[in-house]
């Protein structure tokens, strides 16, 4: 398997001397294809801080992070923009999505910017909206549209293209519980079947069980793992 | 669990072995309580000496066991079972709760490391039941394992909650050195955690 994130003694603080805030303090933590891991913790543990530093939309003030091979530190700005664009998916709590712009357009749009011509990028569109399962969706604005069908756009936005890493900030903390099973039963299954691998901030236990491997943040230091699995059929015999 | 209970339900219907009991039985619970045969027998003898269920007339089996029906007294006994609420009462201490407030009370235990450990293990727990949700299954099983998931759910909640108060319980102890108290006010997402205390 082989290591899609790699992030190595991350340290991000914000602001200098007495004043500093210690977002995160070396954190190593590597994410393998088809890997799903979720980041829990108390507010201000630093979790979102990790994923925007994972995507490359913050950067460290050490450490370093490997995206598919690619030394984040050593890229200059547009060939992180490039990265992230191509490589990177992103859906967040409140969707982000364009109300002006149709399902498909919205997203298309990182492939248009991109320089893909729009007929293909739409096809691309069309193949990620199907896939998670509102292709008929297509031609509808985000407001004419219910919570889980807005987050499952954002979803065919995140993983359209030839994604390799999917960053999911509270993805199900808009949603009811029922719709937010559905969306971690599709990020779940795009790991598994397409090889992508996933990183899922959440403050709910319920949902980050459907990660492979649970790793807990504190004050900025990771405390804590469970995962990987162990035989499910041994949990049973010791429940009683 | 009742095992007498569980037993009259499946016999409502109709009379049955007792090897069709046991395999009913553990159909409809996923195999969450596995009962061996002897129990099955035990319990069944048992019911008939309180008479709540009898021999079914000459339907004997080859292996000279009895076919069991539900009596009338049975029905009203199964009737009342699924009337009463389970009380929280009747279940077993929570080791948990005991082994927190311990350590607590004993000295040079390091209670959040006790918090940590448990919040991981009762989360690598809760793993392993969304792995078993996601198998599918029948609805009776999916019932029984979200009950589990619930419990799992709510004892991280109410492990978060412990160590939020546990913060706010040394902090006070910082401010005021002479008499610590410990504030009874929630933090927002913690409105909605589990019944424990």
């Amino acid at each position: 398997m082989s290591i899609i994130l790699d992030i190595r003694k991350l340290t991000r603080t914000h602001g200098e001397g007495e004043q500093a805030v210690h977002a995160l303090r070396g954190v190593d933590l590597a994410v393998q294809a088809g890997e799903l891991v979720a980041v829990m913790g108390p507010s201000g543990s630093g979790k979102s801080t990790l994923l925007t530093c994972a995507g490359g939309l913050d950067r460290p003030t050490a450490g370093e992070i490997l995206v598919d091979g690619n030394d984040l530190a050593t890229l200059g700005r547009n060939a992180v923009a490039a990265l992230r664009r191509r490589r990177i998916g992103y859906v967040f709590q409140d969707f982000n999505l364009i109300p002006a712009l149709t399902a498909a357009e919205n997203v298309a749009l990182p492939l248009e910017l991109d320089g893909t011509r729009s007929r293909t990028a739409r096809k691309y569109a069309e193949a990620a909206l199907t896939e998670v399962a509102i292709g008929e969706l297509a031609d509808r604005f985000p407001d004419d549209m219910s919570g889980g069908q807005r987050q499952r756009v954002a979803i065919a936005r995140a993983i359209v293209g030839e994604r390799r890493l999917l960053l999911a900030d509270e993805p199900t903390g808009a949603l009811d519980s029922d719709t937010g099973e559905a969306v971690l039963q599709l990020l779940r299954d795009r790991c598994d079947q397409h090889g992508i691998a996933g990183v899922l901030v959440t403050h709910d236990a319920r949902h980050a069980a459907w990660a492979d491997r649970v790793v807990y943040l504190r004050d900025g230091v990771l405390v804590g793992q469970s995962g990987p699995l162990s035989d499910a059929e041994a949990l049973l015999q010791e429940s009683h | 669990m009742s095992i007498k209970h569980g037993l009259l339900a499946l016999l409502r219907e109709a009379p049955k072995y007792g090897y069709q009991l046991r395999g009913e039985f553990e159909a409809a619970t996923g195999a969450t309580w596995p009962l061996n045969i002897g129990q099955v027998y035990t319990t069944l003898t048992r019911l008939e000496r309180d008479g709540l269920v009898r021999a079914a007339g000459a339907e004997a089996a080859e292996d000279g066991r009895s076919m069991y029906e539900i009596t009338d007294a049975g029905r009203a006994e199964l009737a009342s079972w699924f009337e009463t609420p389970v009380t929280r009462e009747s279940r077993p201490r929570d080791e948990l709760a005991i082994k927190l407030a311990l350590a607590l009370a004993v000295p040079g235990v390091d209670v959040s490391a006790v918090v940590q450990r448990q919040r991981m293990s009762t989360m690598q727990s809760l793993q392993e039941l969304t792995r078993l949700k996601r198998g599918g299954g029948e609805i009776s099983w999916q019932l029984v394992l979200e009950s589990m998931i619930f419990a799992a759910e709510a004892e991280i909640r109410w492990l978060d909650h412990c160590e939020a108060m546990l913060l706010r319980h040394r902090a006070a102890g910082r401010a005021s050195a002479v008499k610590p108290t410990v504030t009874d006010v929630p933090d927002q997402a913690e409105h909605h955690t589990g019944a424990k205390k």
